[in-house]
């Protein structure tokens, strides 16, 4: 009896020694701007790319989304990739390029990204491609010059934890709500050391889209990578992508094994009732942090802990927020739409179906996830809902999530954000993010403060 | 890398919980080159009020200035990929961190570099943190920490821990299996060509 996690580390192990060990085959490795740590070491001791046809970079964290790029030293992180990708005869998805956009993004898009393959990436949100069936995680520059060296990786084995969704997501609850609902359950560390497998019927009955968020957010409940088992939904969706397999049948009866056997027992297991999952918001710093919109902001005088007791109020604090006031009643300055999390074009149709016809009270920028994405809302009109809304409408990359190119909320700005991370200064220092469905960013735009979506759906698709 | 069995140094108390990477260093500094130095980025932001330097901040103050090993709460060091979190610590003269969990990355990544993270429970973090500033001594061959008369047994894959000791690069010892990988190489494209993709 096998889970799906253990038939992907099989696939993958070339050795494994006596202590535990394991050395992995890599067959995607996806680099950013970031490795130019990973390049210098591999100019240092002279070597070459092992396999430059199993490497594809993307030029994400640091590219403008809006004109040319203004700081020389961005500049200079965007120009690296080029070259190095370019003197080792790596495919580049650069700055420019028609199918350029963020890297979990654009790596699935294209069919880069398949079930059963081992896929690592100098970023931590790399389980994202688990969604498809793949064995995603993210890595550091030392074990990024180890792959571009040999494409292989040593890891010990992570304990199996499944988490399962019953019962149907109610209206205008989605994945991010699900990712959030755990993570708020089990902590920020609370699945540290496992790979996760999602499954149940309110996960089967996803979109691949909805799929690719609920494994991106994997690493925020501080599990090594988040799965979920490829079915004929995986198979429609990634069937005629430009990188698809060419005998593609062939391919999917092989992935059609890529499920955990029936009786498989997990190390751990978890389960959530779809009926407790409410559109959830977070309050502080850490995305463990995080309630239902319909909740009041916890109170430190309550807390018969000392040590959360000081991390509420520390938290509250930072974020400028008062104790036991109603979620929905925190203004917001700004709205952000986009990221690796919730930036593909079933996230930025939520979003304009509560935005149509409406109009934000709040400045905001609406970054699409690639290039392609951007193309296909612009086909449906959706860029013309949000700029009618009064949202910026920009170009695609990594932006205000990291704010590495300059894309920055400024301190002591509230922004509602359909990120992945609500970490101090994450958007700019001082910064404060609530993090949230790219619909409930959308409602937050519409009422100028945190905002249950439902009510703004009714009526609507 | 340099391998090391036994760490002596002072200790500083950081007594907070998800101290993320984005805290141990904010994005914005990750464009410098690594030559010029990461330790003055390290914490940056938690340590400053707008431009100025909290006095009441641990690692501001005038002991914390030589210290070594860095004492913090649960789930230390989670959130990004970013290597530069582990060179900001290292830049800054650390050698060790102690808590009672991280994130994989971030100690998969200190390892990397011969930084140490010892995992302890919370409450005997609670006695180091009690205890700072302090002179302690790390020993990865008993795999203790000695803080005055209290001796502390730490957790640690014993992988990681082989390679601290013998400052073991991976590179290298990869090479040593050159063949098994070529035979794998074959093995994989003939099961899953697809994963080559076309020119």
């Amino acid at each position: 009896m096998k889970a799906l996690f253990d038939k992907l580390w099989d696939d993958h192990v070339i050795l494994t020694r006596e202590d535990g060990a394991a050395l992995l085959w890599v067959d995607r490795h996806y680099l950013h701007e970031g490795s130019h740590h990973g390049f210098r070491t591999l100019a240092a001791r002279g070597m070459a790319v092992a396999e430059p046809r199993l490497t594809v970079g993307v030029a994400d964290h640091y590219v403008p989304t809006r004109g040319p790029v203004a700081d020389p030293a961005i500049a200079r992180m965007v120009r690296t990739l080029d070259e190095n990708t370019s003197a080792h005869g790596i495919r580049l998805f650069g700055l420019g390029h028609p199918a350029q956009g963020i890297v979990h993004v654009m790596g699935p898009e294209q069919g880069l990204t398949l079930p059963g393959m081992l896929v690592v990436c100098g970023d931590s949100h790399t389980a994202t491609h688990g969604a498809l069936g793949a064995y995603g995680f993210g890595i550091g520059a030392t074990e990024v010059a180890h792959v571009l060296a040999t494409q292989t990786i040593w890891q010990r084995k992570p304990a199996r934890m499944r988490i399962t969704f019953t019962g149907v997501a109610g209206p205008g609850i989605g994945a991010k709500d699900m990712a959030l609902a755990w993570i708020a359950r089990l902590g920020a560390d609370g699945a540290r050391g496992h790979a996760v497998e999602y499954a149940g019927p309110a996960v089967r009955a996803l979109s691949v889209a909805g799929r690719l968020t609920l494994c991106n957010l994997s690493i925020e409940g501080g599990a090594r990578t988040g799965l979920v088992a490829p079915d004929q939904t995986t198979f429609d969706w990634l069937r005629g992508r430009a990188f698809a397999p060419a005998d593609f049948d062939a391919a999917c009866a092989d992935w059609a094994r890529l499920a955990s056997d029936p009786d498989v027992a997990f190390d751990r297991e978890v389960t959530l009732d779809m009926a407790e999952v409410a559109p959830i918001v977070t309050w502080g710093t850490s995305p463990e942090e995080a309630l239902p919109i319909t909740a009041t902001l916890p109170d430190p005088a309550r807390e018969s802990d000392p040590a959360r007791a000081s991390r509420i109020a520390a938290a509250l604090d930072y974020m400028g927020l008062t104790a036991g006031r109603p979620l929905d009643s925190v203004a917001v300055d700004q709205v952000f739409i986009g990221s690796c999390t919730n930036a593909r074009i079933e996230d930025l149709r939520a979003a304009a179906a509560v935005l149509a016809g409406r109009q934000a009270k709040v400045p905001g920028m609406v970054s699409p996830g690639s290039a392609l994405v951007k193309a296909q809302a612009e086909a449906e009109g959706l860029d013309q809902i949000f700029k009618a809304a009064g949202l910026d409408w920009v170009g695609s990359g990594c932006s205000m999530c990291v704010g590495m190119n300059g894309d920055l909320v400024a301190p002591g700005q509230r922004c509602a954000s359909s990120t992945n991370r609500n970490f101090r200064g994450r958007q700019g220092p001082g910064a404060r993010t609530h993090l949230m469905s790219p619909a409930m960013v959308a409602a937050a735009a519409v009422t100028g403060h945190l905002t249950d979506v439902r009510p703004l759906l009714e009526g609507r698709a | 890398m340099t391998g090391w069995t036994t760490h002596h140094g002072r200790a500083v108390a950081l007594p907070l919980e998800n101290i993320d990477t984005d805290q141990l260093i904010p994005a914005r500094f990750m464009s410098a080159p690594r030559e010029e130095g990461y330790g003055r980025f390290l914490l940056h932001d938690l340590r400053r009020d707008g431009d100025v330097l909290r006095p009441d901040f641990a690692l501001n103050q005038a002991e914390a200035q030589d210290a070594s090993i860095l004492i913090a709460r649960r789930n230390f060091g989670g959130g990004s990929s970013r290597e530069a979190a582990v060179y900001a610590l290292q830049d800054a003269g650390f050698r060790v961190v102690i808590a009672p969990s991280f994130g994989d990355i971030f100690a998969a990544n200190a390892v990397n570099n011969g930084l140490l993270p010892a995992r302890v429970t919370e409450d005997q973090a609670d006695r180091l943190l009690a205890a700072c500033p302090a002179q302690m001594t790390v020993d990865l061959a008993t795999q203790t920490i000695t803080s005055g008369p209290d001796s502390i047994a730490f957790a640690l894959d014993p992988v990681w821990r082989q390679k601290l000791i013998n400052g073991w690069d991976d590179i290298d010892l990869t090479a040593s299996h050159a063949a098994a990988i070529t035979a794998f190489a074959s093995r994989r494209r003939a099961h899953a060509p697809w994963v080559w993709p076309k020119d």
